[in-house]
This record gives structure tokens, sequence and C-alpha cells, in this order.
């Protein structure tokens, strides 16, 4: 089973500032915490990743700073600020929402059938 | 194979991917790094799990997908990063300040200013604007050009030999300007006020070419920045005119009336300011931005060979001869130099490697067409002078459409080789550039030997 690309993309932002609250961290490390926590299901791209940190850094949800790691590479470090943890908190609260909905009209978790239409049976 | 040899190998892969990368307009030089830093850490990982360096850097690559895709998601994101930007600061990619382009402008506001102060400096000795209009006609590029070649000097870091020959070339524009007994009305003053800042710009040209005089590509780079020039100038003017409106209008409405403030200092002041500041937007822009001057020269070279067929064509139905008036000499005279103007700004944007095609046979008519016509007009004109006697203008229209007829004539010639894959493009380039000497020659005689000549009429 993989996830569709619009529920990838629609739960994109409150996946990276959870993963942010953690501690700072950086582009590959982010994506490698995404596939550990989902077991490999949430197929994210590069493309959706860093589009993605460079809009949150613009709506100044995060900062980022260069820091330079072996050698002669520098790495984008990217932390979360104020405005972030309050758009977290934001994000929680739409998504324990839409969670709590979606498991009333699903109760039990059993197996679901279709129920035909009244009167077509 | 040995592991320092894999190393090796894998980082020319990376450098390639790096050059790969820098070449997208979307991705700035810290997003290729970010994007080269995560694909380092999964050739990491994959090299961990017992890849070998080239697979790990393949499948590292395969993984992140097409580049086509990833700038399109950064487009998204970035999009103002496709309108290319005429970054003034530098970029700030957190490499520090541009230090070289932040000197460039310190020279470039010292030579704008240095303009400024000179025009206001005739008024010390009590030559105002207002009582000798003449004066200022005749030296303005004086009060210009001479900034615009020391910046492009400086730039360039000029030779003492370059440096020499540009003072004694400026020096000699002062003196055809001002030595001659000319009265106000007579046809040599406009002459000189015309061909002193034409002599001059070339001079302007020694600079520009000063680290490198001989190459025909450097020449080449100087009609480019000319056109460019040219385009940067016009609209700051406009933009000044603008401002110009503002200043009148809102002081004006306050009671204070602007109009010396604007006659005396802000119009001569920032028109030669201008001048100089453009040349220092072509220099700091050359790569940034699409070059202007070919544009219009694509847009505008079918147009004119349209107009020019058509005048051909209604010239041989009605039959009729064509009126030379005292100003058609002059007329068609610039008729010929918008056709050079349309010709070199296409061949300064061409790849010289590409084969002929249908622009290149509409530019060979374009030019086929001036030709016919201006030789008819020469067949005119020539009559007329023997017969009344020649005056400065009429010598001066003369030699200067003989200059651009011979060089069209042969310009025609070499693009007709060109057409039929006999002659290189590069012969056309070479003509062209090996050309502008015969213009600053030229105009130099016109502003030197005329007045004296003709008896200072």
């Amino acid at each position: 089973m993989k996830v569709t690309k619009d529920l990838v993309a629609a739960s994109a932002t409150p996946m990276v500032l959870g993963i942010l609250a953690e501690g700072e961290s950086y582009g590959y490390a982010i994506l490698r915490r995404i596939s550990e926590l989902s077991g490999g299901e949430l197929d994210w791209t590069e493309g959706l990743l860093y589009p993605l940190l460079h809009r949150l850094e613009r709506l100044g949800h995060v900062e980022s700073s260069w820091q330079s790691v072996k050698g002669e590479r520098r790495r984008k470090y990217y932390r979360l600020t104020d405005s972030g943890v309050a758009e977290l908190a934001e994000q929680r609260r739409q998504w324990a929402t839409v969670v709590e909905a979606l498991k009333q009209v699903w109760p039990g978790g059993g197996t679901l059938s279709a129920i035909p239409l009244e009167g077509m049976a | 194979m040995t592991e320092p040899d894999g190393h090796d190998e894998l980082e020319t892969q990376f450098a390639q991917w790096r050059q790969y990368a820098e070449r997208r307009p979307e991705l700035r030089k810290a997003d290729t790094e970010e994007l080269e830093d995560h694909l380092r850490g999964s050739v990491d990982e994959l090299t961990g799990l017992g890849l070998r360096a080239d697979e790990a850097f393949l499948v590292a690559v395969k993984r992140m997908g097409g580049l086509d895709d990833l700038s399109r998601e950064f487009a998204r994101e970035h999009s103002e990063r496709l309108w290319k930007q005429l970054v003034l600061t530098g970029e700030e990619d957190g490499s520090g300040p541009d230090t070289r382009s932040r000197r460039d402008m310190l020279a470039m506001v010292v030579c704008a200013a240095g303009a400024a102060v000179s025009v206001k400096v005739p008024e010390l000795a009590g030559i105002g604007f207002d009582d000798d209009g003449g004066f200022y006609g005749r030296n303005i590029a004086l009060f210009t050009l001479p900034w615009l070649a020391s910046l492009l000097a400086w730039r360039r870091q000029a030779g003492r030999g370059v440096i020499g020959a540009l003072l004694g070339l400026f020096a000699l524009g002062a003196l055809a300007a001002n030595v001659y007994p000319l009265a106000e009305s007579s046809q040599s003053v406009v002459l000189t006020a015309i061909h002193v800042p034409l002599a001059l710009w070339f001079v302007v040209g020694l600079a520009y070419v000063s680290d490198d005089v001989r190459s025909s590509r450097r020449r080449m780079d100087f009609i480019r920045f000319t056109g460019e020039w040219f385009v940067y100038l016009a609209l700051i003017a406009a933009g000044g005119g603008v401002l110009t409106a503002f200043v009148f209008g809102t002081f004006e409405a306050i009671g204070i009336s602007p109009e010396d403030a604007i006659g005396q200092w802000l119009v001569p002041c920032g028109g030669v300011a201008a001048v100089v500041v453009a040349g220092w937007l072509v220099e700091a822009k050359q790569s940034v931005v699409e070059n202007m001057a070919p544009v219009l020269a694509r847009l505008f070279t079918p147009l004119f060979a349209v107009v020019l067929i058509a005048f051909l064509v209604a010239f041989g139905w009605t039959g009729e001869g064509i009126d030379i008036e005292r100003e058609a000499l002059i007329l068609f005279d610039l008729l010929l130099a918008v056709v050079l103007g349309l010709l070199l700004y296409s061949l300064s944007a061409r790849d010289p490697l590409a084969p002929p095609g249908v622009f290149d046979r509409l530019q060979l008519l374009l030019v086929v067409s001036a030709l016919v016509i201006d030789v008819l007009v020469l067949l005119e004109i020539t009559g007329r002078i023997t017969e009344y006697g020649t005056t400065p203008n009429k010598a001066a229209a003369l030699g200067e459409n003989v200059i651009l007829l011979a060089n069209l004539a042969w310009s025609a010639w070499l693009m007709l080789g060109f057409v039929r894959r006999r002659t290189p493009f590069a012969a056309l380039e070479r003509w062209q550039t090996g050309y502008l000497p015969v213009y600053a020659g030229w105009a130099w005689v016109v502003a030197l030997a005329f007045p004296s000549v003709f008896g200072y009429l």
C-alpha cells in the first residue's frame, strides 16, 4: 500500500514541522526520518521537500543556517521558529478534528462492505 | 578498483552533476549545494550498504528524480527566479558580499559624480547654459565620454600606452571642438557638434577593448556594448523625464518655481551622469539580462525589408524621379545607418556556427534593397553637387554615404557567399569589426579638417 500523492501533499507541512520540533535537522535527515516513521509507505521526493522547506522559511515558520560538516562540505540546517511552533499547534488541532471525525464514521475498524441503495436490492 | 580511484571518479561525477544543475535558472547556487549535500548523504548510505561508489551515485541520482521535475517544483516556490534580475548587490547566498561588484559600483559613482561636476565647471569661468548654448553643444561629449572611458579603462586595467593614447585623443577632441573660430550659425559648427562625439565614442571603444586591442571578438563586444548602452540610456532618459515632471509639478504646487533647479542642475548633471551609469549597467548586467539590441534588430529587420521593397516597387511603378531636397541625402544616410545597425546587431547575437537560415536570406534582401535605393539617390545627388558646388554639409553627408555604401556592398557580397555556403560566417564578422576604424577615421577628418578646408563656413 502506498499513500496517495494528494494525501502526502496535504500532510507535508505538519510532518516537516513535527520533525523539526524534535530538533534542528537538514534535508536528507528529514527524508530519512519520514521514511522511518511511515515504514517507507510515505513516498516523498526532493522536489516536494526542498521547495516546502524554502516556503516555510519564507513564511517565517523555520529558519536556516549553513554549518560545515566533515571536509569542505556545508550543510543547510533548518530549525523551528516561534511562529513555526504556533503553526504546528494549529495544524495539530486541525488534524485532530479530521482524525476524530474519520474515527466516528469508521467504527470498529472492521471490514467494510458496500451497502446497496434502498429499493435497488 | 582501488578506493582512491573510486573516490576521484565520484568527485568528477559530482562536479558534472553540479555543473548540470547550476545551469538551471530555477536553482540558485545555494540550492545546488543543498541538493548536492542530499545526494552525498544518499551515496554515503548506499556505499555503507555495500554498493560501489559509481553504482551508489547512479542510484542516488535516480532516486532524486529528473532535474526537470525538480526544477519545476522549485520554480513553483521561487517563480521570481525565472525573471532574470539585474542583481545590484550580488547574490545573497551567504558567500559574503561580492567585493568586485561593490568596487565597480564605487568607481561608477565616482565617475558619474565627476561627470556631473565637470559639466558645471565652465560656469565658474562665466560660461552659463543660457548665454553660450553652442559651447555646451560642441563640448557635451567631453563632459561625459572621458569619464565613461576612465571607468572602462579602470575595469580593464589598461596599460600605460593605452591610457596615454586615450588622454591624447580626448585632448585632440577638445581642440577640435574649441579652437576653430566658427560662427554660431555656420554649418561647420553643427558638423563639429555631431562628429566630435562620434569620434570620441570610438575613443571610448579603445578603452573598451584596451585589454586586447586587435581582437575581433572584443570589437564585436564593443558593438554589443554600444547597442545596449543606447537602450539603457534611452530608458534612463525616459525615467529622468518622469522625475523631472514630478519635480516640476510638486514644487510648483507649493509655490516654488523649480525651473532653475531643473534647467541648471537636474537635467545637465543628471544627463551627463546617465551616460556613465548606462555604461556601468551594461557592464554589470552583461550576462544577467538578455541583450535588447539584437531583439529589436530581429523584430525590425523584416519590417524594414518590407518597407524598402515596397518603396522600390512604388518607385518603379510611378516612374517619377526622386525629388532630392536638401535634407534627402541625410535621410538616406540615416537609412543606411539603420540598415547597418540592423545587420550589426543581428550578427552580434548570431551563433557563428549555425548554418544559414531564412533570417539570413531576409537580411540579404534588406541590405540589397537598401543598396539599390541608395545608388539611385547617389546618382541623383552627385549631379546636383557638381552643378551647384559643394558645402561642408553635402561633403560630410556624401562621404558618410560612400563609407556606408562600401560597407554594405561588401557585406552583401559576403552574405551572398554565406547563404550559398561558400564563405564562413566569421568573414562577415571580421569585415564589420575591421571596418570600425574607418568610421572613426572619417569622424575625425570631419571634426578636425573640415572647418579649415571649407573656410569656417
